[in-house]
């Protein structure tokens, strides 16, 4: 108990203290995980609706392989990534490896398959003949997508907390791939981990607490603008 | 298909803000970055924290120290997909010596391993001398007994003394962690068990345990650091000036002297014993 | 004769190797009102969907006010008219909301969108409802928004399909009468879709039968439901009684016909000794306990027995027996009451010769 209370003051004073290291770990947190959902969201909602929406040969197993890739452990994605980003690799040529830019396209691995699995989940909650009723009134192919993405809005919110959720937690990959390195590729999980294994546990504690803080930050942001909706229960009377 | 081409269209895009993405934040220029591999209870221990901005700030080169097991950390070099290497498991690294994959072998510090317990030493091995001795005494008693597992320089010497005690180790009083020194440090802390462990990690731990030192001092018990280029033949890419600048640089006269103080200040004595000047031989 | 505000041609649409629609011909003319019914499956609501654009047929040509739809102008076609389904199909939000959500589309301004949408709610009785959110309406409610969300539009052209077939009768009545009103005073053009022929007779200046994609039969109410065109029509409008009857003699457009158990004479052109067959529909058939009481100037009678007794109101239906074959006929309460009748009994059954249509010669 005393250590989770030494690694909340620890939390405080290294954020409001202004420790430069800290808040550069934190800053790159974001950055990585915040690109690597963005893409994610361009990459895996078009695909998700595309699978919604359309019949083509070959969907039964498109849908598949995204559902498995929903559920892929981000240590192997780490692993296959590094295969292909070291020298010795297809693709050492990009010298990407243990570079933030190796963390966003493993995070992105890992994030879009969440996106588009949800998005398209959450096409499948809407009416199938509300696109055809809008087309119906007047509306054109990119009003009807506007519209049907306004109304599965809920679920849609739900797929981009997921797929952030999954980034900004994940530590093996990022281990893998950006090897965390002080200063370049040392993000607040793999932080966490590193200080942990030295014994630092003050330390640890207080960087899964900020990790913590900010997850809880993000998400509180998005639910809000979810959220505006409540169920109805029945009153009791 | 309409459709399909919004998607590629958004492919695209999306891959626009990634090649952004990586334009911004991707690697350094090649010429001048360098990759170390080294394990990881030699980043736990901090000196590379001190040493390598030195070299960074002399020598302007960006040095990517990764950090993982001692296998790994001379696969990796072994493949080209690192620049030098800072290990301490000497039977390991004359292999891949004899092999020609790593060159230029040369000592840069060592310093001791010790065996670790609770207070009230069940096995009673503070008696003993020897490690193999003590080791005997674990055995003989099933006293829990925690190991890396983990084929590092650590588990390596471990698995030595083991056998030069002529015993297996086998059974539920044995556990195999898998992982790095201060997390087996931790896992023997919990389960008050005896566990092999280099006086860095330990020292870094201080306050944290109520492990004690029992047994120490003994010449099979060194652990010796080397460091070693890579053979350019190994891969291409590889950057042999940076790495053999960075050998070069552990051996140096003023990074010896840092060696010797580091610590010092901390846990009132050198984690290390700089060791370019000896020989291997003087020291088992 | 009025230029025609929708011109179908040839449509084909066949779907693994069954052919799901099969029109050579349909014009839809301006203001009036179009029934089509027919048994499920039969294509009315893939005929619906080409109609509106809303489905592009295998082979075939649609024109809207004599223009060709080629791709490029449906969209500004679509955007004259207005598609409405059975299911309400609103968005989330307020019914004000769902209602302007075509007005939206179209770029129509805030102001201008308030001005034109608020007389249709009151129309349709729902202004004080506006501001509700539609997870709160009822069926009917949400079918109302539905509406006015369509005709808010002004379309030259309203395509329904089965609009009302999910709500109850008291509803559906009162929507209906609502909407025979809105229509007869806006003069809008409007095709729908119905399984209810009461409905189709009601709201349809003409009716359009069809059957496994074929449109078999398209007239006013009345050709339609009184003089089917074939045996197929016949059963889907409801002329349930049918039998045979041969033309003894025919002498300046009166055939005198005998059939099992009688005898009448109709208006019409027949070879003598042709076989035909008759049909009519239930509510034409009257029954009477007295014989000579049915008796009537050229009124054709047959002696029956009642088979199955089905009670209800308005209109009891009753399935009965004659020499001519199986009968079935709808007695208005009143009379099945009066006339105090079971299952078994034998009365006597009269139908007038105008209500008699020769469906086929055989």
């Amino acid at each position: 108990m005393r250590l989770i209370w030494n690694g909340i003051v620890t939390a405080f004073a290294l954020v409001f203290g202004g420790d430069a290291e800290v808040w550069s770990i934190t800053g790159l947190s974001i950055e990585i995980s915040g690109l690597a959902t963005i893409v994610s969201l361009l990459l895996g909602m078009p695909l998700g609706i595309l699978l919604a929406m359309s019949r083509f040969p070959g969907r039964g197993l498109a849908v598949a392989l995204v559902n498995t890739g929903m559920g892929l452990p981000p240590v192997v994605v780490g692993l296959f990534v590094s295969i292909f980003l070291w020298r010795s690799g297809p693709l050492g040529f990009l010298d990407l490896i243990y570079s933030p830019a190796a963390m966003i396209i493993a995070q992105v691995i890992i994030a879009f398959p969440i996106v588009a699995g949800l998005t398209l989940t959450s096409f499948q909650t809407l009416n199938p003949n509300l696109g055809l009723q809008l087309v119906g009134i007047g509306a054109s192919k990119p009003q009807v997508l506007w519209l049907l993405c306004k109304e599965a809005r809920l679920p849609l919110l739900a797929a981009l907390m997921a797929g952030f959720g999954g980034v900004i937690s994940e530590v093996g990959a990022s281990m893998m791939v950006g090897g965390n390195i002080r200063g370049q590729t040392r993000v607040l999980t793999t932080a966490t981990v590193l200080e942990a294994g030295k014994g630092n546990f003050d330390l640890a504690i207080a960087l899964g607490l900020i990790l913590l803080a900010l997850s809880f930050t993000i998400n509180f942001v998005l639910t809000h603008i979810q959220q505006r909706e409540r169920i109805r229960w029945p009153k009791p009377s | 298909m309409k459709a399909l081409r919004c998607v590629a269209l958004l492919f695209l895009s999306a891959f626009m803000v990634f090649a952004l993405a990586l334009r911004v934040r991707g690697a350094k220029a090649p010429a001048k970055t360098l990759i170390l591999s080294t394990t990881t209870s030699t980043q736990d221990s901090g000196l590379l924290d001190v040493l390598v901005p030195i070299f960074e700030k002399q020598t302007g080169y960006s040095v990517k120290t990764v950090s993982v097991g001692t296998g790994q950390a001379l696969a990796l070099a072994a493949k080209g997909d690192a620049d030098v290497a800072l290990v301490h498991a000497p039977e390991l690294e004359k292999q891949y010596v004899t092999q020609g994959k790593l060159l230029n072998r040369r000592l840069v510090m060592y310093n001791d391993f010790i065996i670790v317990g609770p207070k009230e030493d069940p096995a009673g091995i503070k008696s003993a001398v020897k490690a193999v001795e003590a080791v005997k005494r674990i055995a003989g008693r099933s006293a829990p007994f925690v190991s890396r597992g983990d084929n590092s320089g650590t588990n390596v010497l471990e698995k030595t003394l083991w056998k030069r005690a002529g015993i297996e180790p086998k059974g539920s009083w044995y556990i195999e962690s898998g992982q790095g020194m201060g997390s087996t440090l931790s896992i023997a802390n919990e389960k008050n068990a005896y566990t092999l462990s280099d006086r860095a990690t330990y020292l870094a731990f201080t306050g944290k345990l109520n492990l004690v030192v029992l047994l120490e001092g003994d010449g099979a018990l060194f652990n010796i650091y080397s460091v070693m280029e890579v053979n350019p033949a190994n891969g291409s890419r590889i950057n042999t000036v940076g790495g053999n600048a960075f050998a070069d640089f552990m051996v140096a006269p003023a990074t010896q002297e840092a060696i010797k103080n580091f610590g010092v200040e901390k846990f009132g004595r050198s984690l290390f014993v700089p060791a370019a000047r000896m020989r291997e031989a003087d020291l088992n | 004769m009025a230029e025609a505000l929708l011109t179908l041609e040839d449509i084909l649409i066949r779907h693994e190797s069954a052919t799901v629609l099969d029109i050579p011909r349909l014009e839809i003319h301006p203001r009036e009102t179009l029934a089509l019914i027919g048994p499920n499956g039969a294509g009315k609501s893939t005929l619906l969907r080409v109609m509106g654009l809303l489905q592009v047929p295998s082979a075939g040509t649609i024109r809207f006010h004599g223009e060709r739809a080629n791709g490029q102008n449906t969209l500004a076609m679509r955007r004259r008219m207005a598609s409405i389904f059975q299911e309400p199909l609103l968005l989330n939000a307020s019914l004000y909301d769902n209602a302007v959500l075509g007005l939206k589309i179209r770029g129509i301004r805030r102001r201008e969108m308030r001005r034109r949408v608020l007389p249709w709610l009151e129309r349709l009785g729902i202004a004080d409802l506006a501001a509700r959110r539609t997870r709160t309406l009822s069926g009917g409610e949400l079918q109302r928004a539905n509406l006015a969300r369509a005709l808010v539009l002004e379309p030259e052209l309203l395509l329904l399909d089965e609009p009302f077939s999910s709500l109850d009768p008291a509803t559906r009545e009162s929507l209906l009468i609502d909407l025979r009103d809105i229509l007869r005073q806006t003069g809008v053009t409007a095709v729908f879709v119905t399984h209810d022929r009461h409905e189709a007779f009601m709201l349809g200046s003409r009716v359009g039968v069809l059957n496994e994609g074929k449109l078999l039969q398209l007239g006013t109410g009345a050709e339609v439901f009184t003089r089917p065109v074939d045996e197929k029509v016949a059963d889907i409008v409801g002329a349930d009684t049918r039998f045979r009857a041969v033309v003894e003699q025919c002498d300046e457009g009166v055939a005198r016909i005998r059939f099992e158990g009688g005898a009448m004479e109709l208006a019409g052109e027949f070879p003598a000794g042709t076989a035909i067959v008759l049909c009519l529909r239930p509510e034409d058939i009257h029954l009477h306990r007295n014989e000579r009481a049915a008796c009537g100037t050229g009124v054709g009678h047959l002696a029956v027995r009642v088979i199955k007794v089905i009670p209800s109101t308005p209109q009891s239906r009753l399935v009965l027996e004659s020499a001519a074959g199986p009968l079935v006929a709808l007695v208005p309460r009143a009379v099945f009451s009066a006339l105090d009748i079971h299952e078994g009994d034998t009365l006597t059954a009269s139908f007038d010769p105008a209500a008699v249509h020769v469906i086929r010669l055989e």
